[in-house]
């Protein structure tokens, strides 16, 4: 792909079963370190499934199951007794809908690093400060900071949550389909949010909108299902810029130009 | 009304006669139980009113001196005190350990069970909602009074008995409710927390319980509710004596239980006062079913 950035995870001939359903086959990519990976495809193409065998958030659902690998700096996640605590801290996830915690701003924020046991008043502080400022929420909020997250709009709320992920110093930040239920005012901020935090984080986004991806993605996936039932498949992973402008594959280029999908 | 029926009416631009008398029927049968609390309330109130002038409200409701004289009721003293305490008593420490018990027992159905054990869990609390409350009280006196007199050198009959008795019975509305509400809570919740590297016992106690707590509260005042009124099971553990007490391990009364014991040889004031033991039984029932409206409006704002 690109020799100067090194892979923060490898994924490898990765399938995975919702119990004999097959959602995504043999998927192989790189996420390379401190980039944007776009996943795109028409709905159910399995990319939200895909995102979230990442943090391994798909142990919630029963009788789900992967093959193949996701190697993260190393070390395959799915190697049995794997730390997945400690995956999902370096891991973390922003998701669909916007769901702070009903609590309040600062409770929010201060979630994770009180689960890593950070009890010093100061400390939280300050954690919360600086994550609200990555997050470009600070100047908003830093006076009710004792109000409800619940009570933000959803452009506020998603930035809440993006500061929530923050705070615990992930490596990797999982967007699924982040501004689907926003506005197109909030989208755009948290757009130039992702590409402010490129500095110090990896991310992949999940989209479907494809101009999304276009914008603020640095290489691009995009997953098709060839015939309903089938499993979801990768057809294409390069460069966002030659995905979207010179694609080798015939049925990328009919996606991106939106004759399906 | 119904969907229905409202429809046709549309229709029809007008309700036929039988569709009217329908409307008049349901709401009568709404109108029913409105009627039944007030007339309970007010036939009670009416009852009571004889004792509370004779006697006073301090000699009545503060004094627990409760010396009744059967074949001549004037000369007896009627104060019950020792059965509000009692009443109090037990239903605060049944919910002591009832809800935690009830609590933890949602917890697990709703996070921690595999399915298959959840639903037996489940079964199992609807039967135990369903036992009358004789076959609870009959299981303590044989069981659990000796079992405690065992233990402690006591008598077995008292509080505590009554109070784990009470905690047999409100188990099961404090079960059911905190485990609906949680259920209820969205999913989205518990994902977040999870994704943030909490476990699941963090999460439950860092999230679910914070976000779910009002409806937890009003599954215990619930089961308050089914304590407080239990008369049966209660009677048969407590010990009935009339003294006022604050160990758990003497005889004394609840409301119930002394309205119940007396209520057959109870005639003229006598049978006033028991009256307004129940009236004083009816506000503290009353008190909770108010705190569940309060709680419930603070949840919508």
């Amino acid at each position: 792909m690109n020799d100067l950035t090194e892979n923060k995870m490898e994924i490898k001939n990765l399938s995975m079963f919702y119990g004999d359903f097959k959602a995504i086959e043999d998927i192989s990519l790189d996420i390379p370190s401190q980039r944007i990976t776009a996943l795109i495809g028409p709905s159910g193409c399995g990319k939200s499934t895909l995102v979230r065998c990442l943090n391994r958030m798909n142990d919630l659902i029963q009788g789900c199951r992967v093959e193949g690998e996701v190697i993260l700096d190393a070390e395959n996640m799915y190697t049995p007794g794997y730390d997945v605590i400690g995956l999902r801290r370096r891991v973390g996830m922003v998701f669909q809908r916007p769901n702070p915690f009903p609590k309040s701003i600062y409770e929010n924020v201060a979630y994770g690093p009180r689960l890593l046991g950070i009890k010093d008043k100061q400390r939280l502080d300050g954690i919360v400060e600086d994550s609200l400022k990555k997050a470009a929420l600070w100047d908003e909020v830093k006076a009710n900071l004792q109000e409800s997250g619940q009570n933000l709009s959803g452009g506020q709320q998603q930035r809440l949550c993006i500061a929530r992920v923050i705070a615990v110093e992930p490596e990797v930040i999982l967007f699924d389909e982040p501004c689907s239920a926003i506005d197109p005012v909030a989208t755009q901020l948290i757009e130039d949010l992702m590409a402010d935090l490129k500095k110090n984080f990896t991310m992949v986004i999940v989209t479907h909108n494809m101009q999304q991806a276009a914008r603020v993605s640095d290489f691009t996936a995009f997953l098709l299902v060839q015939v309903q039932g089938d499993p979801g498949r990768l057809v294409e992973y390069g460069d966002t810029n030659t995905i979207f402008t010179n694609p080798s594959d015939e049925r990328t280029e009919r996606y991106i130009t939106g004759r399906f999908g | 009304m119904s969907a229905q029926a409202r429809q046709a009416g549309i229709r029809l631009g007008a309700l036929n006669a039988r569709e009217r008398n329908v409307k008049y029927l349901m709401f009568a049968c709404a109108s029913l139980s409105v009627l039944a609390i007030m007339l309970i309330f007010l036939f009670i109130l009416r009852e009571s009113l004889p004792a509370i002038r004779q006697l006073g409200v301090r000699n009545l409701f503060l004094s627990a001196d409760w010396s009744p004289n059967v074949s001549n009721p004037e000369a007896g003293s009627y104060g019950m005190l020792a059965f509000i305490n009692g009443t109090i008593m037990t239903t605060l420490s049944a919910m002591l350990i009832g809800a935690p018990l009830g609590i933890g027992a949602a917890v697990f159905i709703d996070q921690f069970a595999p399915p298959s054990i959840a639903q037996v869990v489940r079964r199992g609390i609807e039967l135990l909602a369903g036992i009358p409350s004789v076959i609870i009280g009959w299981f303590g006196l044989t069981l659990l009074v000796p079992f405690i007199a065992r233990l402690t050198g006591s008598s077995g009959y008292g509080m505590l008995a009554a109070s784990l008795v009470l905690v047999v019975m409100a188990l099961p509305t404090i079960t059911t409710l905190s485990a609906e509400t949680l259920r209820s809570l969205p999913p989205e919740l518990q994902e977040a927390s999870v994704a943030m590297g909490a476990t699941r016992w963090q999460t439950v106690y860092r999230v679910l319980i914070p976000a779910a707590r009002e409806g937890l509260l009003i599954a215990v005042i619930l089961g308050m509710g089914r304590a407080i009124g239990e008369t049966m099971a209660v009677q048969m553990v407590i010990g009935n004596a009339r003294q006022l007490t604050f160990s758990p391990l003497q005889r004394t009364s609840t409301l119930t239980s002394r309205i119940i014991t007396d209520m057959g040889e109870a005639t003229g004031v006598f049978r006033s006062a028991l009256f307004a033991q129940a009236l004083v039984l009816l506000i503290l029932a009353m008190v909770l079913i108010v705190s569940i409206r309060l709680i419930s409006r603070e949840r919508k704002h």
